[in-house]
Parts: structure tokens; C-alpha cells; sequence
């Protein structure tokens, strides 16, 4: 059997991918790989960026989001995209509007890359509930984008209150490999093509632990384990193999994203609590053929910092969520910063509608139960734990999560440290175009479904 | 005539201060009292015999009182979280460790949390190292409207934990009421009505406060709350009735308004129904647990003298009846005349009481928004949650005569980055070490080189 998936793997590493749905943004393509043609990127991203003014932020501090910090410093930003990053001498180009950030804090937008905006919605209703589809205990073949409903109010909440300009949004954990994620722009839209983040790549959303073998083992099925967990888990790879080693010519959704992850083009977001579970995991990668992009939640994941470090695995995790369940028994606020003390990837995520509007905030607590504990961590670099770790957990730190020239001028211009209970968005820019001002009462999104009801357009 | 004995056998004190309570005085601190009032620097804070004796500026400490300095620290009351299921949970997701709720109970009002509290639990040892040292616990609807009577306990380190059991009972008149009742919301005001009235009538012919034969009590707040259920009755009892004799006994206090009812409502027109309820049963003590919508009808909740134990952060419309839901709703209540404090219930966990209250601080430097001064977010976390537990002046406020409940925190407690460094309870002070803490010290690093981390503890 070992023998048998090497030749997989080899055979694999050179098929050419006839029918993967990669990202590019482009839709327009198509190609004759099949008995009929289908779009090379169905469903593709119509989203293009508002308008926006050239504009000059002076004299706030400046997280790049890169583990830079500038003291007085100017961001330059024009036709949606950084143009400088500098301090108090950086020349502005005339046309510039320039806005006063003396005692403000600018940093990218923040990216969340845990959220089920859109997937559940608010609100809450049965009806809306589309993030699982807990029926079998690998979905490969569904789609998050297929659930998402912009028109949930919880983006704007995200916006106005968090500064979120870039969030994925996953399937939910009760299945063993739970369907793709999307990456969105958090800008309101008619559909969700119209938020889709231009060539983003996929997500595949795994889980392990609790939730699959008790979703399906309550109904009497495999897995009710965890080694039924795991055995779900590898027969479905190595059937995947089989698939992309051939020509790959009949259409399978499931397994065209699961080629997709053996071919490297779409990541591994891997929710998974335990220690111990998350080191078989990166092994059950090892022998399939396939890494962990990053595990999400993670409580212990303090416990293997080492292991993930020389896996270059990303944990995303909340900084101090406790004992909801077994699983989350160990969870300690110190979770980051032992990962940070043992040089593995951090990214604060929020898995809530309520948790994504304080992203900085969390960082900030995780921050700080490391100092207590002698584990000093520099503001600027853990402005990256929720902006650019997480584009590089999410395959976009090309084009955004830090501020840098050439890159989307996503931007939030802070009242006050964004590590501090005390501060708000003032403002947030999206490639650009200002999307909202807490400034100006009209510039802040309302959802179609907030019309004419109670509180239509309050601050929220 | 039993009955009358159980109630004299009952009164006994509950805030008592407890043996081991060391007098100490902190000097140099930044002192905030939790009345409402700003931070004082340089202040002092002293506690004698398990109780607050001064807090301020230009306080002199007594001869023989132990000092410490309190240069660079904050003291705060201890937290008083409202409404918790702290020590009736180990883990929320295993059902043989949770007690908050019973599902298949024959009982409902009747269900009394104080029999049930595991003061070693860990969201307890969790809870106190974050400052937190009062709290009241909530069981849960499940069976019916009712979910049962709740307790006001300490955190301390110490065997009892229960200050006042059977303080208050718990139902649901929202969209959860509504389906608990049956279906609707017309049919849990209807199981309501229909429960205060064969609690009344149980009340007056079994002899329990509330009927005529039994005049008012002078209510200390010390005295232990009696359990009607326990009271030798053989009343008779109309024979379509529909609540256990058990059930009914519990809401006797209810409908004779010695026992404060607190119902959870979130919608506006659910809001006014409550409140609606005084006229009809004129005796209750409401307190309205939620309220995201409180804002709209602010006036009419202070018109009527009902306080409010919110959630502050709410500002989705998580169900139809949190449609206005906003950040603002607190601060707005409370510029109404509204006596609110912030709901532990609506959060991931009580230890973050404080930085809800500090974002309701962030509010006041946003344009339209309605927050809180620092002092008033201190107060939706101290003073008024004891207020509204019937602990006012004597729990959640640094004044003299107070139970010395003091945390000591290594900056401004309202601040996502500050924790305690000392907490105290009745003068005591108390371990900080839990499970989380050992799993922090065993994992500082991961070295295995001589044994495995198991030994390292």
C-alpha cells in the first residue's frame, strides 16, 4: 500500500491539471478539457474597485503590518494602490488630499481569515444556516461561495467597527473536508462575485477532532471516532490521487478541489483544537501528499510550536477562548506568544460575527498575556498577527496585507492604538475607495435587509 | 406551623466576614471606587476585618495596618458578573458537566441552582484570576419558560460559596419563551399569567409570605431567602392546575414580589409587555435581562423603575427581536435614567466584563454613538450589578462598611491588556493559579531533554 500511493505521488507530481478551477479573475477563458466546455474560473470575481481620491495620510503612527513602525509617518496611496510608505519627509505628490493623523495609528486593513459572514448570516434563522452541509462527512465538492448572502448585515459590522477589508469565509467543521472557502473584499455588493478577491486561491476547509465524529456518528455512520476521523480522511485521498493521476477527464467536484490541494493551487485550512490530533494531521499530510496551510483554532497549539515551526504551519486561533468544549480544555491566553517565542506562524482569527469586529483587540490581550509571562512581542509585529500573517495564511500577502508600494491600498486610519480597547476605525479605505467614515453618517454600508427596519443606519 | 420555623431557622448572615481576613492598606494606587466616579491617583485604599474602611485620596492608614505600594497599579472592587452559569459548568459542549439546563425535569420554577454550585470549577478559578470575585448564576430555560431560581455567590477560595440562594427566578418572554411555551409568544405570557396566579393562590391558602396571614418582613438583604417549597402544606389545590406544587411554591416570592423575577426580553413591544406585567401583578420586582432594543423604550423602562442587565456589545440582528440592536444601547439607556449593567451572558466569557466596558468607554469618541464615562463602564461591571442583587453599597464599590472585595491590576482594568495582579474577597487573598495557569508554566518551553513534560509540574 505504502509502495502503491508513492507511485501516486509521483504520478501526480507531474500530471498536468486539465480541470482544476484555478483563480485568476479572469472568467473569460475557457477551456476543451472535458466532453464539454466549462469555464476555467466559473462563478469568476466581477469586483472592481470604487473610486478614490489620491490621498496623503500624515502624522499618525504607522503599522505596516510587516513588523515596520513609523513614528509621524506618511502613507501615500492613489488609483487604488500604495504609492509610498515613509515618514514625515516623504514628498507628496501634488493632487494629494491630505488628511491630518496627528495622534491616530494607521495600519492595512485588517484580514480576517476565519469567518462565516454570509455562510450564517444574521440573521441567525434556520433559513440562513448554510454553512454546513452535514450530510456526508467529506463535502469536497461545495462551494462557500454557493452559501454566501451579501446581504448580511454582519459585513458592515465588520467594516465599521473591526476595519475588516479581506476576510475568507469557510465551510463549517462538521465535516471532515467541509467544501472551499472564499476570500472576499469586504465591500457591499449585489452578489457575491461582486466581492470575490481577484485571484485569491481556494480554501479547502478540513476538521478534526469533535465535530465530525459526533455530527455522523450520532446518526449511526462513520466516523464516530477519531481514527475513524482519520481513516474517512485517507481513503478519500487516496481515491483522490487516482482521480488526479488520471486524465481527469469526467467531471468530479469533489475531487477536482482535491486534486486541486494535491496539486498545490488550493490551501489547507484545517480546523483542529488538539496537540496531539494536529501533529497526525501534518503527518497524514506527509503520507498524502498535501501541507496544512494553517490550523484554525488551535488552542494547544503551544504545546507543538516546535512541530509547527518546522512544518511552517500558520495556527489561527483566538487569543484566549476557554473550555466551551473538550477539546478546548487547554486553551490558555499565552497560546500566541508561545508560538511567537518558538518562531511558528500566529494569526488571530475570529470565527464569529461578533469576534471579527476586534480582531485588534484580541491581539492585543494575546499580546499582552505574553508579557506576563516575559515574552515581549513588539507592537508592530503583532499588528501582523491580523493583517499580513493572515494574507500569507490565505495565499494574498502578494497584494495585500501590508502597506507597500504596488499593493491595494486597504487602509484603516485608527482615533487612537489599535492595540487598545479605546480606539475605532475612523476611517477604512479598500483599494482606495473609502468605505467607510465614522465621520460622515452616509458613508457606512447598509445592508438590504436593515431597510426600513428598527435602527436602519444607527452607528451600531 | 413548620413553615414559620424554617423561616426563623433561616435568617442567618450571609455576607459574614470570614475568618483569615487581613487588614491591609494599598497606597499610591489609582483608585476607582466603582460608584460612577472618575479614577483618583495617588490614592489609598485600607481594609479591616474583611472590610473596606477608606478608599480615597488624603486617607491616613491606621497604626499596625500592613502597607503596600501600590505605585503603577489600579484598585478596583472586585467584579461582579451578571448573569453567569459560573460552577453549575466544567465544559459547556459534555453534557454530564453541564448544569445549567434540564431538558427532561419534571421541574422548572422549582429548579434551584444553589444546590448545585462546584466552587472549584475551573470558569470559577478562571473567572477570580481575571478579577472577577461576585457573581450571580442562572440556570437555563429548557423545560419550560422557567428556568428556575438563581444565586448570588462569592468566588473566594473558600467552602462556601453561596451568599444568597434562591435569589432571584429566571424565565424567558422573547422568541426562546415562545417556543418553550409551545409556539409563541402569546402562549408564554398566557403559561406566565397563568403560573403567578395558581402561585398566588398556593401562596394564600398554604400560609406563605404573601398571604394574608403573614404580615411584610423588613428584607435586610442578609436574611437567607426562604424555600417555600420546603413549607409543610396541605392546602388544597384546584384540580385542573398545571404547575408541580413544587413549581408553584417557588413562585410564591415571586408573585409576592419578595423574590425579583428577571426575564429575558429583547424586542421593543416585548419590553413593554414586561413591563405591562405590574399591572396585573402589581408586587413584582423585574429586572430585564438583554434588551438589545432597549433604546427605543429607555423612558419607559426608567419611567418604571426596572433595571437592565444588557448585553453591550450586541449590534447584529442575531434574531428578528434584536433588529436595532446597537453598541449605543447602554449608553443610551443609561442617559434615559435606565439603571443598567452589563450582561455577562451575552459574551464568550464573564472574564471579559471589563473590556466590553471599555469598549462601551471607545463609544464616547465615536460621532452619534452613546457610550459610558470611565467611571460609569466601571459601575456596569461593580456597583450597579450589585445594586440590581440586592448588594448595594456593601458589594462591586470601594466605601467604608463594603466587603472587601479588591483587585489589584497592573493597569487600567478596563484595558484588553491589563490584568489583576492581587484579588481579594472578605479581605482575603486569594490563589490565582488554575489549570490554564499550570498549563502555562509547564509549556514556557518545550524542552524534553531530561523527562517528559508530564513531570514537569
Amino acid at each position: 500500500m505504502r509502495a502503491a500511493i508513492r507511485v501516486l505521488l509521483a504520478a501526480t507530481a507531474t500530471a498536468a491539471l486539465a480541470a482544476c478551477a484555478t483563480t485568476e479573475g479572469s472568467g473569460d477563458s475557457a477551456k476543451s478539457a472535458s466532453a464539454y466546455d466549462y469555464p476555467d474560473t466559473p462563478y469568476p470575481s466581477t469586483y472592481q474597485p470604487y473610486p478614490g481620491v489620491p490621498t496623503a495620510l500624515v502624522g499618525a503612527t504607522v503599522y505596516d503590518g510587516a513588523g515596520g513602525r513609523i513614528d509621524n509617518g506618511t502613507v501615500l496611496f492613489a488609483d487604488g494602490k500604495v504609492v509610498g510608505v515613509g515618514g514625515a519627509d516623504l514628498a507628496i505628490p501634488a493632487g494629494y488630499t491630505r488628511i491630518d493623523g496627528t495622534g491616530k495609528f494607521v495600519t492595512p486593513g485588517v484580514i480576517d481569515i476565519h469567518s462565516h459572514l454570509g455562510d450564517y448570516p444574521t440573521p441567525s434563522v434556520d433559513a440562513h444556516s448554510d454553512g454546513n452541509e452535514a450530510t456526508a462527512p467529506t463535502t469536497p465538492e461545495v462551494w462557500a461561495e454557493h452559501s454566501v448572502w451579501p446581504q448580511d448585515p454582519g459585513f458592515t459590522r465588520a467594516l465599521a467597527n473591526g476595519g475588516v477589508t479581506s476576510l475568507q469565509i469557510l465551510p463549517g467543521s462538521a465535516n471532515l473536508m467541509g467544501g472551499r472557502s472564499v476570500t472576499l473584499k469586504n465591500v457591499p455588493s449585489r452578489t457575491v462575485q461582486g466581492m470575490k478577491f481577484p485571484g485569491a486561491p481556494y480554501g479547502l476547509k478540513m476538521a478534526c477532532g469533535e465535530n465530525p465524529k459526533r455530527v455522523y456518528g450520532s446518526k449511526g455512520r462513520t466516523p464516530s471516532t477519531r481514527m475513524g476521523n482519520f481513516a474517512v480522511n485517507r481513503q478519500t485521498w487516496i481515491d483522490a490521487h487516482e482521480y488526479a493521476a488520471g486524465d481527469r477527464d469526467e467531471r468530479d467536484l469533489g475531487k477536482e478541489t482535491l486534486a486541486g490541494v494535491l496539486d498545490g493551487e488550493i490551501l489547507i485550512h484545517n480546523h483542529c483544537y488538539r496537540a496531539d490530533e494536529m501533529a497526525l494531521v501534518m503527518d497524514m499530510g506527509k503520507e498524502m501528499g498535501y501541507r496544512v496551510t494553517a490550523f484554525h483554532h488551535a488552542v494547544e497549539a503551544y504545546k507543538i510550536g516546535d512541530l509547527l515551526r518546522e512544518n511552517d504551519v500558520c495556527s489561527a486561533i483566538w487569543s484566549d477562548w476557554y473550555g466551551f468544549k473538550m477539546e478546548a480544555y487547554d486553551g490558555i491566553p499565552e497560546n500566541a506568544a508561545l508560538l511567537y517565542q518558538a518562531g511558528a506562524c500566529v494569526v488571530i482569527h475570529s470565527d464569529s460575527e461578533n469576534g471579527i469586529q476586534r480582531l485588534n483587540q484580541d491581539a492585543a490581550k494575546a499580546q499582552a498575556a505574553g508579557a506576563r509571562m516575559g515574552i515581549q512581542i513588539p507592537d508592530a509585529e503583532v499588528v501582523g498577527w491580523f493583517t499580513l500573517n493572515a494574507a500569507k495564511a490565505m495565499g494574498i500577502d502578494d497584494v495585500t496585507g501590508s502597506l507597500a508600494a504596488g499593493k491595494m491600498a486597504d487602509v484603516v486610519l485608527w482615533n487612537g492604538d489599535p492595540l487598545s480597547v479605546y480606539s475605532r476605525p475612523e476611517k477604512v479605505w479598500i483599494d482606495g475607495a473609502l468605505m467607510f467614515d465614522a465621520n460622515d453618517p452616509q458613508r457606512r454600508p447598509v445592508s438590504d435587509f436593515e431597510l426600513g427596519q428598527p435602527g436602519e443606519g444607527d452607528v451600531k | 406551623m413548620i413553615g414559620r420555623t424554617l423561616l426563623a431557622a433561616s435568617a442567618a448572615l450571609a455576607l459574614a466576614a470570614p475568618a483569615g481576613a487581613q487588614d491591609f492598606a494599598i497606597t499610591n494606587a489609582t483608585v476607582a471606587t466603582g460608584d460612577g466616579s472618575a479614577p483618583i491617583e495617588n490614592a489609598t485604599v485600607i481594609v479591616r476585618g474583611g472590610k473596606v474602611v477608606a478608599a480615597g485620596a488624603n486617607v491616613q492608614v491606621p497604626a499596625g495596618v500592613p502597607v503596600s505600594d501600590g505605585s503603577g497599579t489600579w484598585v478596583t472592587p472586585g467584579i461582579f458578573a451578571t448573569v453567569t452559569d459560573l460552577g453549575l459548568v466544567d465544559v459547556g459542549a459534555v453534557g454530564e458537566s453541564n448544569d445549567t439546563a434540564a431538558r427532561s425535569s419534571p421541574f422548572s420554577a422549582a429548579l434551584d441552582v444553589a444546590t448545585s454550585i462546584n466552587r472549584r470549577s475551573q470558569h470559577i478559578l478562571v473567572s477570580r484570576a481575571a478579577g472577577i470575585t461576585r457573581a450571580a448564576v442562572a440556570p437555563s430555560a429548557a423545560s419550560s419558560i422557567f428556568a428556575g431560581q438563581g444565586a448570588m455567590i462569592d468566588l473566594g477560595d473558600d467552602p462556601q460559596a453561596i451568599d444568597r440562594p434562591r435569589a432571584f427566578q429566571f424565565v424567558e418572554l422573547g422568541e426562546t419563551g415562545g417556543r418553550l411555551a409551545g409556539g409563541s409568544r402569546t402562549a408564554a405570557h398566557t403559561l406566565l399569567r397563568n403560573a403567578l396566579r395558581e402561585a398566588s393562590r398556593f401562596g394564600e391558602e398554604s400560609g406563605l409570605v404573601g398571604g394574608p396571614s403573614r404580615p411584610a418582613e423588613v428584607s435586610t438583604g442578609d436574611d437567607i431567602p426562604i424555600d417555600p417549597r420546603l413549607v409543610e402544606s396541605d392546602a388544597e389545590r384546584a384540580t385542573d392546575v398545571l404547575l408541580t406544587r413544587f413549581d408553584a411554591a417557588a413562585l410564591v416570592p415571586v408573585v409576592a414580589g419578595r423574590q425579583p423575577l428577571y426575564v429575558h426580553v429583547e424586542r421593543a413591544a416585548d419590553i413593554r409587555s414586561v413591563l405591562a406585567l405590574r399591572q396585573e401583578f402589581p408586587r413584582l420586582d423585574l429586572v430585564i435581562v438583554g434588551a438589545s432594543e432597549g433604546w427605543m423604550v429607555a423612558d419607559e423602562i426608567a419611567a418604571a423603575g426596572v433595571p437592565v442587565i444588557a448585553d453591550a456589545l450586541t449590534d447584529l440582528p442575531a434574531r428578528f427581536e434584536q433588529l436595532a440592536s446597537t453598541q449605543s444601547n447602554i449608553g443610551r439607556m443609561q442617559d434615559a435614567g435606565v439603571k443598567v449593567a452589563i450582561n455577562a451572558a451575552a459574551m464568550e466569557q464573564p472574564r471579559y466584563l471589563p473590556h466590553f466596558a471599555g469598549n462601551l468607554v471607545a463609544l464616547a469618541s465615536i460621532p452619534r454613538a452613546a457610550g459610558l464615562s470611565w467611571g460609569e463602564a466601571l459601575a456596569s461591571i461593580t456597583s450597579i450589578p450589585a445594586e440590581i442583587s440586592g448588594f448595594g453599597g456593601r458589594l462591586g464599590v470601594l466605601k467604608p462598611g463594603a466587603a472587601g472585595d479588591v483587585v489589584v491590576w497592573d493597569g487600567d482594568p478596563l484595558e484588553v491588556t491589563s490584568a489583576p495582579v492581587r484579588v481579594y474577597v472578605d479581605g482575603v487573598e486569594q490563589p490565582l493559579e488554575n489549570h490554564q495557569t499550570g498549563l502555562r508554566n509547564r509549556y514556557r518551553d518545550l524542552d524534553e531533554s531530561e523527562l517528559p513534560k508530564a513531570y514537569d509540574w
